[in-house]
């Protein structure tokens, strides 16, 4: 007989998994026009199954306006800057800015509130900072929605299955009263893979280490002025924003 | 002693009957709720807490009230609360009982909760309650039931009773402050990032549960042949009085922060409640009702003439339910949720699947009440007979 995770110990990691010691994003809104946000947004939602409330695979599961906005699921998605960074809409900020689709997604923070509140340790943070979630452990108590500043969490308030149009095997569907969020693409790093938003986004969107002063995220933090939502709440998220 | 909650009058039956009916009614809708999911509720991303929750983190308040009979009684040996501390300590029985239910009606997998259990984590608050509500519902078991059978056989009660005793009066206040906890340190929730959230809750906790409890002396007296007694329900209004005047003040201590500050992430919470945002304003008016009417009854209520008369005290302290069930059963969990972290507005109400569920549980809950009570007055009826 196997004890529990001895299997799992066994397994050698892939050795071309990308790794850093601390996962930190940098998001170019430079680059970041209306198209490329869109299709990273659709690139990580095909392949993390999320359900499109608007889309059912059967016409006769329409679901209405109301009910679209309560079961929404979202692991990335576009805000406008005044909604994305609330308190900090300044007067004089350029027209172009409060133009701006912001990308938003977990902040994977250092500090992580969501962590601190789940009772089961059903979502954690990695030694590499990725903060995870396993959907298989979580009781559905939401306490981690409303910990998380960013509303970067999704509810599964009913069956999402009848409303992923093409089901991407290689990656779980949920079940209905489970928590779910972005996990830095966890699946796609542990395969030498980019994330899929950041492999969509024609080099707006750029993953690293931050420990490393090497890394292509140092040197983007290094050149930019970056800006970060809601530092002030102290959970040091670690996706940063150039404008 | 339990046989008591067996035999019975028609009446008593009669009212067995139709909170089973509407506990029936409650269960095979969750039945419903567990086969669709929690998107049967009103409940939304946004708003991703409501009525349940609301009602759970109420009924803790009535629940650790119990101790405002037992405090008085074996601290500072108030004889006169020895002949209700039964019927606060069965209260706190029914109440924490919802509280368990309301939390597991709320759970998206039900059938996963003892991973609380499995993967036992102490630096969530959510783990604290859990340990804090159970023993509680232990501790009143005990200490009731114990006493309740001592004063059957006139005997004193037994030594081994008192350190249950002794920590049961700490330990109520401690689940009501864990209860506050579990909001009051959530880093991006303006509305309940407030030191004063623990102290609100106990103060309307303290005006709340012996308000209830005044209403159930004065239905116990006119219906069975067990009178709670003048003197202790002139005590029990004391105590609402103090209490909910705190309450009161403790909510203008609120207000007088958020909007002297002028902080826009405390101040917009308020400002849904009570004016609205963006046009949306549900519980606009009720929580108008539930504050104008919480601090017009906590004046009435000094005045001794109202609380001396029956009738008047009962008003108020129905009043006194009301207001405080509209500020944490409706505005305190909304309220915190709107406007939501991008300071955009979903609102809220309770779906009505979500509002049967809701009193299936609270019929529960009085039906676990009524059955206690009919053995508690059953005994004390058999004493004096």
């Amino acid at each position: 007989m196997l004890a529990p995770g001895e299997l799992e110990a066994k397994l050698a990691p892939n050795p071309k998994a990308l790794t850093a010691k601390r996962w930190a994003m940098v998001v170019d809104m430079r680059k970041l026009d209306e198209q490329t946000a869109e299709k990273c947004i659709e690139a990580c939602h095909r392949i993390h199954n999320v359900p499109d409330f608007e889309d059912p695979i059967d016409p006769k599961d329409k679901v209405d306006p109301a009910e679209k906005v309560r079961w929404e699921v979202k692991w990335i998605w576009k805000e406008k800057y005044e909604h994305a960074f609330p308190g900090q809409a300044e007067v004089a900020i350029p027209e172009k800015i409060h133009k701006l689709n912001f990308l938003l997604l977990c902040n994977h923070c250092d500090n992580p509130p969501c962590v601190r509140v789940c009772p089961t340790k059903a979502t954690w943070k990695r030694d590499d900072g990725v903060v995870m979630m396993d959907q298989h452990r979580c009781i559905g108590c939401r306490y981690c929605m409303a910990a998380c500043p960013y509303g970067a969490r999704s509810f599964n308030w009913r069956n999402p299955r009848p409303f992923i149009k093409s089901e991407d095997e290689s990656y779980p569907t949920r079940e209905i009263g489970v928590v779910e969020k972005c996990t830095l693409c966890a699946e796609r790093l542990a395969k030498g893979q980019l994330p899929a938003c950041v492999e969509a986004s024609k080099g707006a969107l750029t993953v690293g280490d931050l420990n490393d002063a090497k890394s292509k995220v140092r040197e983007l933090l290094r050149n930019n002025f970056t800006i970060r939502r809601k530092t002030q709440l102290g959970s040091n998220p670690q996706v940063y924003y150039i404008v | 002693m339990f046989e008591k909650a067996l035999v019975g009058t028609k009446r008593y039956f009669g009212v067995l009957g139709f909170l089973l009916l509407l506990s029936g009614i409650g269960f095979f809708i969750y039945l419903r709720q567990l086969d669709f999911g929690l998107g049967i509720t009103g409940m939304s991303r946004d708003v991703s807490w409501g009525f349940y929750i609301a009602q759970f983190t109420y009924l803790v308040g009535v629940a650790a009230s119990a101790v405002m009979v037992v405090l008085p009684l074996y601290l500072h040996n108030y004889k006169a609360f020895g002949r209700i501390a039964i019927l606060g300590e069965f209260l706190a029985v029914s109440a924490v009982s919802m509280c368990l239910l309301f939390i597991i009606v709320d759970l998206g997998k039900p059938s996963r909760l003892f991973n609380v259990l499995l993967h036992p984590t102490p630096n969530s608050v959510l783990f604290w309650d859990m340990i804090v509500l159970n023993g509680y519902l232990f501790l009143n078991i005990v200490c009731g039931w114990t006493v309740l059978q001592a004063e059957r056989n006139e005997v004193p009660p037994p030594n081994w009773l008192k350190p249950f005793i002794y920590i049961a009066i700490p330990w109520a206040p401690s689940i009501h402050t864990v209860t506050a906890f579990l909001y009051a340190g959530l880093p991006g929730r303006g509305y309940w990032l407030t030191a004063i959230m623990a102290p609100r809750f106990l103060s309307s906790a303290f005006a709340a549960g012996p308000a209830l409890l005044v209403l159930l002396c004065l239905l116990v007296r006119k219906y069975t042949k067990f009178d709670p007694g003048r003197e202790q329900i002139q005590t029990l209004a004391k105590i609402v009085t103090y209490a909910i005047l705190i309450n009161v003040f403790f909510f203008f201590c609120e207000v007088f922060t958020v909007f002297y500050s002028q902080i826009p992430d405390h101040m917009l919470h308020f400002q849904y409640l009570f004016a609205g945002l963006e046009g949306k304003g549900k519980l606009v008016p009720l929580m108008w009702v539930s504050i104008v009417g919480m601090t017009i009854t906590a004046i009435l209520l000094i005045i001794p003439s109202v609380r001396k008369n029956e009738t008047t005290l009962a008003v108020a302290c129905a009043a006194v339910v009301v207001t405080t069930w509209i500020d944490k059963g409706m505005g305190l969990i909304t309220g915190g949720f709107v406007p939501n972290p991008f300071e955009g507005v979903t609102e809220y109400f309770p779906t009505m699947p979500e509002a049967l569920i809701t009193l299936g549980v609270w019929a529960i809950g009085f039906l676990i009440l009524t059955m206690l009570y009919k053995i508690a007055v059953s005994i004390k009826e058999e004493i004096r007979a």
